[in-house]
């Protein structure tokens, strides 16, 4: 029980039935409150999409209601065609972002300790950094080909990066002063790491794991816009080739829906992770 | 437990130390040849102005610094490194954030190879005698400073050293909290029959909790003095061998 908990609840068994009624009911306001305060534009905005579609202030042929593009979403859901599209996505991204992870983490942690790594390293990884993963696009194509490797591949070096660097910067970041203590107590290279540099450089790795996986998602449609027959980006593309505006809404709606979720489930992984650090707040 | 008590030693040497460090390329002596004897059990402070070496020698004992000559022994033995029988408490509590009051006492022990329901167990009697039981789960950014620096000296005390050493413990506390500090560590020192060398900028502080008192020189021609504190415990600050011996540390550092 968190000393909050605690204040809360010394509060709660003091009240009456009626001061805890009322406690309950604000408290529902509030949230309330807060959920419209939050997603009030957002409802609004859409809301105006809709109006503005069906009274024809705007053309219905570039942005179709919201109701239309609705249903194009649920044609393509329940026909199945979308959900290939949205496997086949999240295999490429998610095939790119394990291999990521796996690299950059350990990579990272080894760099942040070893100066010698890092100098060694680090012109190389400023260079690659500054270079738009995108422009390196036509050369990863050049030598691996047109097929999935090519995608996969442009979508991991784009997310190497913001990860390899937030872990190393974590690890940098770790207090001197808490390494002294453990080192005080007699912790060997490998407890410090492991009992302090480890777990201080968390909540900075979730920081990268975040912009890596914005940018997976990012690069997932510019890999998906060349030489793809399947897959959210091409849906996009083709949609609009052939002018299915709905549908080209639908797949954006769909993009937009899932990087909304891998950023809940890492800030919700993040937060079980590091709940003692105010960056998770 | 107490069989183990009567072999704890915790006597310290220092013979004819000397350190300097380097200052944009320049050596800034700061300690020169000293020689000290502290007793098992004693409870020395250690004063000076800034720059004096107070805290450079409470590195050389913790074993975080090497001297450039002369040696440091404990119980006989060089010093030559961080070392068993010797804990440190800092200015700052250095609490691991992730870690509740529980984890953070418990882990010197731990990382000493303790197994952990032990090192548990022995935690929660010194989280018990710092008066912190009843925060144990709490998490340090949850704490007061003042808690937070008990949590520290908890986890110094759950090693069970042979010496502590304190560097300015109390220095980052407000006048109240540091009051009740100092009555606790007095308190402490005795139930635990352990060497306290403690480091201050805080004359009645060193008064309070110190059988002697070093006063450490800034200029290194001048030598250090040893005044020995001849009063009952616990000790009253507004008695008047009290404020004559607050008089005469004045003195030392030039103002009445």
């Amino acid at each position: 029980m968190s000393l909050q908990e605690l204040d809360r609840s010394i509060v709660h068994d003091g009240g009456s039935v009626s001061a805890k009624a009322d406690e309950y009911l604000r408290r529902s306001g509030t949230a309330a409150g807060g959920w419209l305060s939050r997603y009030g534009l957002l409802i609004a905005v859409l809301a105006l999409w809709q109006a503005a579609s069906t009274a024809g202030w705007i053309n219905p042929a570039v942005f179709p209601s919201v109701g239309a593009i609705l249903s194009a979403l649920w044609t393509g859901i329940s026909g199945g065609a979308l959900l290939d599209d949205i496997a086949v996505s999240l295999q490429r991204s998610g095939t790119a972002f394990a291999g990521a992870v796996v690299l950059a983490i350990p990579l990272g942690l080894l760099m942040g300790q070893v100066r010698s790594i890092e100098n060694a390293l680090d012109p190389v990884l400023q260079l690659f950094r500054q270079t738009s993963a995108l422009a390196l696009y036509p050369v990863f194509i050049l030598l691996l080909g047109l097929g999935e490797a090519s995608k996969v591949f442009v979508i991991f070096w784009a997310t190497l990066f913001p990860l390899l660097l937030s872990t190393i910067s974590g690890v940098k970041e770790v207090d001197s002063k808490l390494i002294e203590m453990a080192r005080v107590y007699g912790a060997s290279r490998l407890t410090v790491f492991r009992r302090v540099v480890l777990p201080g450089a968390v909540p900075s790795i979730f920081v990268g794991l975040r912009l890596s996986a914005t940018t997976a998602l990012l690069l997932l449609i510019a890999s998906e816009m060349i030489g793809a027959n399947k897959g959210i980006g091409f849906q996009v593309m083709n949609a609009q080739y052939n002018f299915q505006i709905p549908l080209m809404f639908a797949a954006i709606f769909i993009l937009a829906g899932l990087g909304l979720l891998s950023n809940y489930a890492l800030v919700f992984a993040q937060r079980r992770l590091c709940r003692w650090s105010d960056a998770s707040n | 437990m107490a069989e183990v008590r009567s072999l704890r030693r915790g006597e310290v040497a220092l013979r004819d130390l000397s350190k300097s460090f380097r200052i944009n390329g320049r050596p800034l002596s700061v300690l020169r040849n000293l020689n000290l004897d502290i007793r098992s059990g004693e409870c020395l402070a250690i004063v000076g102005a800034s720059g004096s070496g107070k805290t450079t020698l409470l590195r050389v004992l913790a074993g975080l610094e090497t001297a450039d000559s002369g040696r440091a022994l404990i119980d006989g033995r060089p010093v030559t490194g961080v070392g068993r029988e010797r804990a440190v408490i800092f200015q700052e509590p250095r609490l691991l954030p992730w870690l509740t009051v529980l984890g953070n006492v418990a882990f010197g022990l731990e990382v000493r190879g303790e197994d952990p329901g032990r090192a548990d167990e022995r935690a929660r009697h010194y989280i018990a005698l710092v008066g912190l039981a009843d925060f144990q789960d709490a998490y340090p950014k949850q704490l007061s400073g003042g808690m937070a620096q008990r949590v520290g000296l908890a986890r110094a005390l759950t090693v069970q050293p042979e010496i502590l050493l304190l560097d300015e413990p109390l220095g980052a506390l407000d006048a109240m909290t540091k009051l009740t500090m100092q009555q606790e560590l007095e308190r402490i020192w005795r139930e635990e029959n352990v060497t306290m060398v403690l480091v201050t900028h805080d004359l009645e502080e060193a008064l309070y909790l110190a059988d002697r008192v070093l006063i450490l020189p800034k200029q290194k021609d001048a030598s250090p003095r040893l005044i020995g504190i001849d009063l009952p415990r616990p000790r009253d600050r507004s008695e008047a061998r009290f404020v004559r011996y607050r008089q005469e540390l004045l003195r030392e550092f030039g103002l009445h």
